[in-house]
């Protein structure tokens, strides 16, 4: 009934209309085994997936369970598509889109090295406290502001530093979480 | 010291017994040399020497598809593993289950570039459904037991396991299979109850059914076979098939439209393209399925079973998915029919019908018959005559002949049909026949093959000579890649660029030199007496029928085009082929 609504599938009648892409959070579960970090990415580069950001921690060390929160962009259908790839790999226990379920909370963290003197370095320290940046190391000609928060939030630190003598950025890349009582299914 | 205390080797080879393996197909090496060790010194499994571990990659794909059972592939490290890469591939597009181990070098040489050493799991990791390394001989039992769970439940797919040669010297506990599964793998194989009467709710208001079938009714089993053969008959829907799912309902039975798809049949392609209801059973939509996408089935409503939900709404969209195992899933399906006493529609379903025969009317795998030349259609009709009384298995290389097959051999039964249909793997049905007839030593199994395929992994005839595995290769010689020559004549305006091979042996004296039996067919009217004379030989068979040069595979869904736009061999004539397809179709595969 919708045959309509889909792209051709083919080399040569490539869509012109851009598709809506939409920016998803998904928390995938997995066994801490020797190269299901590979899998996980191979999935995403064999199939011409985005990857926007990607962590990966071991989140419980007596099951050897890890948790990988992946940033990733496509149409609702690619969306669909990814959560089902990732699925049903061996290793993967769950998957979770914390974007759907909406009551979720993203964070990730920055740590921001700027360098200047004089006027610079005071307004550096001024936009940091209203962005309640952390001053983690401190020399007579640099900073460096530790800053969590949403990735917009970061994102507009760092711009704001460029002008005052950003120097260097490390980004962790980004952490979810839903909200309320329940856990996610391992 | 515990009392099952055993080396690496011996856990090998106590693990696939206890699993239940009577057959390992393989090629020995430096990495490996311990389990060749044990094998030597053991009666239980038998293993296959082959001459390539492709070979042995096919042979166990045949194995498993024509058994049920999982193929077992031991090789080396290094080339071993890359030459069991194609082989690893085809069986995860075609989910066949598989093991493969794998020698790889000492651990702690590993990553030192040493000799025959290969990153193997890195290198598996996208061709297999599931790899290990094996770094500690203590899980080594548990790994094994695991990969052949994890090889056979769900989709089926290749699994490679990698065990370092020290691994294989150590001494390490064994466990039994016995409540081994993998930690966390479950395949859903039951369906949604919920999802099950919305598709009968579903099918219940068609006015133009269709059942779709595919590999997956095969992989589930004898009963999905059984169940889906019943729902047919309850509900008189017609039935088509890909090429990976011919036999699950027979090819005699009155609701059979015959394969759909590129070269499938006209009125199955038609009435994929009318129908109102869809629905899809073990199938995935793939692109040699759908033609043009956006001109799909465009006024139906689509069920789709299928036990990995990464196949559902991949390309299709559906509006009833249904993730299950195929037995599962018509179980529930002709249960819930039964206790709501569905009937369908039968005005419309005889207009449907009515509409299908004026459809079959037109007769779309006609082909002019030649008095001197055998076509390689009556070739293929002629062996179906000839041996369709028989107990017999095909098996297909890939390209044109493989096509005739599928249309003109007619299959009754699951599992006697194999063929390489995700990877198109040319090279695929000789050793494939080797693992067919190692399962099934009365059986009469032919490689239906072309000369160009067949060439690829000709070494493996001297495998079936060293077993005296009477395989038959029935090779439509037409001294081009045919399908390749195809495609230039209809989209690259008859250039044939190298799909000529101005060099084939001459297949006769190659057969003599393997110390097999060799036959030649060149003219029609000898072409009974020579598969008569091939069926009696109780030997391998290199049989050389001499086909018509230039024939083309028809009919044709061209690229880029939809179901309703097929050409048929009677409609064009070869130097009008070209202009069949337009500059769009092409730019496409």
């Amino acid at each position: 009934m919708n045959a309509h609504l889909q792209p051709s599938g083919s080399a040569y009648f490539l869509d012109t209309v851009k598709p809506d892409v939409e920016t998803h959070a998904l928390a995938v579960i997995v066994d801490n085994e020797p190269g299901v970090l590979a899998r996980v990415i191979g999935l995403f580069s064999g199939r011409g997936y985005n990857i926007e950001s990607l962590t990966v921690s071991e989140t419980q060390h007596e099951r050897h369970i890890s948790r990988i929160t992946i940033v990733t962009s496509g149409t609702p259908v690619v969306i669909e598509q990814i959560k089902n790839q990732l699925g049903r790999m061996v290793p993967v226990h769950s998957v979770a889109d914390l974007t759907v379920q909406g009551n979720s909370i993203t964070r990730e963290l920055a740590m921001v090295k700027v360098a200047g003197q004089g006027e610079k370095r005071v307004e550096a320290l001024r936009l940091a406290d209203a962005f309640r940046a952390r001053v983690i190391d401190a020399g007579t000609s640099s900073f460096i502001f530790e800053i969590t928060g949403k990735s917009d939030k970061v994102e507009q630190f760092i711009s704001l530093m460029v002008p005052l003598g950003l120097v260097e950025v490390a980004r962790t890349g980004v952490a979810g979480i839903t909200r309320g009582p329940e856990g996610m299914k391992d | 010291m515990a009392t099952n205390e055993m080396t690496g080797a011996e856990i090998v080879l106590k693990a696939l017994t206890d699993q239940g393996v009577d057959t390992v197909f393989g090629y020995p090496g430096g990495a490996v040399l311990p389990i060749y060790d044990e094998i030597f010194q053991q009666e239980k499994v038998e293993h296959i020497l082959v001459r390539h571990e492709q070979g042995a990659t096919h042979a166990a794909e045949g194995y498993a598809r024509s058994t049920g059972k999982c193929g077992v592939v031991l090789v080396t490290s290094g080339p071993g593993a890359t030459n069991a890469v194609t082989g690893l591939t085809d069986a995860l597009l075609d989910s066949i289950p598989m093991v493969c181990i794998t020698g790889q070098v000492p651990t702690h040489l590993i990553g030192s570039d040493a000799f025959q050493e290969c990153d193997t799991v890195g290198i598996t990791r996208p061709c297999t459904k599931h790899n290990y390394l094996v770094k500690d001989v203590n899980d080594l039992a548990r790994i094994l037991h695991e990969a052949f769970y994890v090889a056979t439940h769900g989709r089926p797919g290749p699994v490679v396991v990698d065990i370092p040669k020290d691994v294989q010297f150590a001494k390490g506990r064994y466990v039994g299979p016995k409540n081994i599964e993998h930690k966390t793998y479950r395949p859903q194989v039951k369906a949604d109850q919920a999802a099950i009467r919305a598709a009968v709710e579903l099918i219940a208001t068609a006015k133009r059914p269709v059942l779709y079938t595919g590999g997956g009714v095969i992989n589930s089993g004898p009963t999905a076979s059984k169940l889906l053969r019943d729902f047919v008959e309850m509900t008189n829907i017609p039935i088509t098939s890909t090429l990976m799912g011919l036999g699950a309902y027979p090819a005699s039975g009155k609701n059979w439209l015959g394969m759909l798809g590129m070269h499938g049949m006209y009125e199955a392609n038609m009435v994929m393209h009318d129908c109102d209801v869809m629905i899809c059973v073990g199938a995935r939509f793939d692109d040699r399925i759908t033609g043009r996408l956006n001109a799909f089935s465009p006024n139906s409503k689509k069920i789709h079973i299928d036990i990995d939900p990464s196949s559902i709404n991949k390309t299709v969209r559906v509006d009833v998915p249904i993730v299950a195992d195929v037995a599962h899933a018509l179980e529930d399906m002709i249960r819930v029919w039964k206790s709501k006493s569905v009937v369908l529609d039968k005005k419309a379903l005889d207009t449907w019908w009515k509409q299908i025969d004026g459809w079959r009317a037109k007769n779309c795998l006609k082909y002019k018959q030649n008095a001197d030349v055998i076509m390689p259609q009556y070739a293929v009709e002629r062996l179906y005559e000839l041996t369709k009384d028989k107990n017999t298995y095909i098996t297909t290389e890939v390209g044109q002949h493989q096509m005739w097959a599928a249309q003109f051999y007619r299959f009754e039964e699951p599992n006697r049909w194999m063929t390489s249909g995700g990877l198109g793997t040319m090279g695929y049905g000789l050793p494939a026949a080797v693992g067919v007839q190692q399962a099934h030593p009365d059986a009469l199994v032919i490689d239906i093959a072309g000369d160009a395929s067949v060439l690829m992994t000709m070494q493996e005839m001297s495998t079936a000579i060293q077993y005296e595995l009477p395989i038959k290769i029935f090779i439509l010689n037409n001294q081009h890649m045919g399908m390749v020559r195809q495609w230039q004549q209809l989209l690259h305006g008859n250039r044939l660029s190298h799909s000529y091979t101005e060099a084939l042996p001459d297949f006769v004296k190659l057969a003599e030199a393997y110390g097999c039996v060799g036959i030649r067919a060149t003219k029609p009217a000898e072409l009974d007496d020579a598969i008569k004379e091939m069926i009696k030989t109780p030997h391998p068979v290199l049989f050389d029928c001499r086909v018509a040069n230039l024939a083309n595979c028809f009919p044709m869904i061209p690229s880029g085009k939809a179901h309703n736009e097929m050409i048929l061999g009677e409609e064009v004539a070869d130097e009008d082929v070209g202009s069949v397809i337009d500059a769009k179709g092409k730019m496409l595969v």
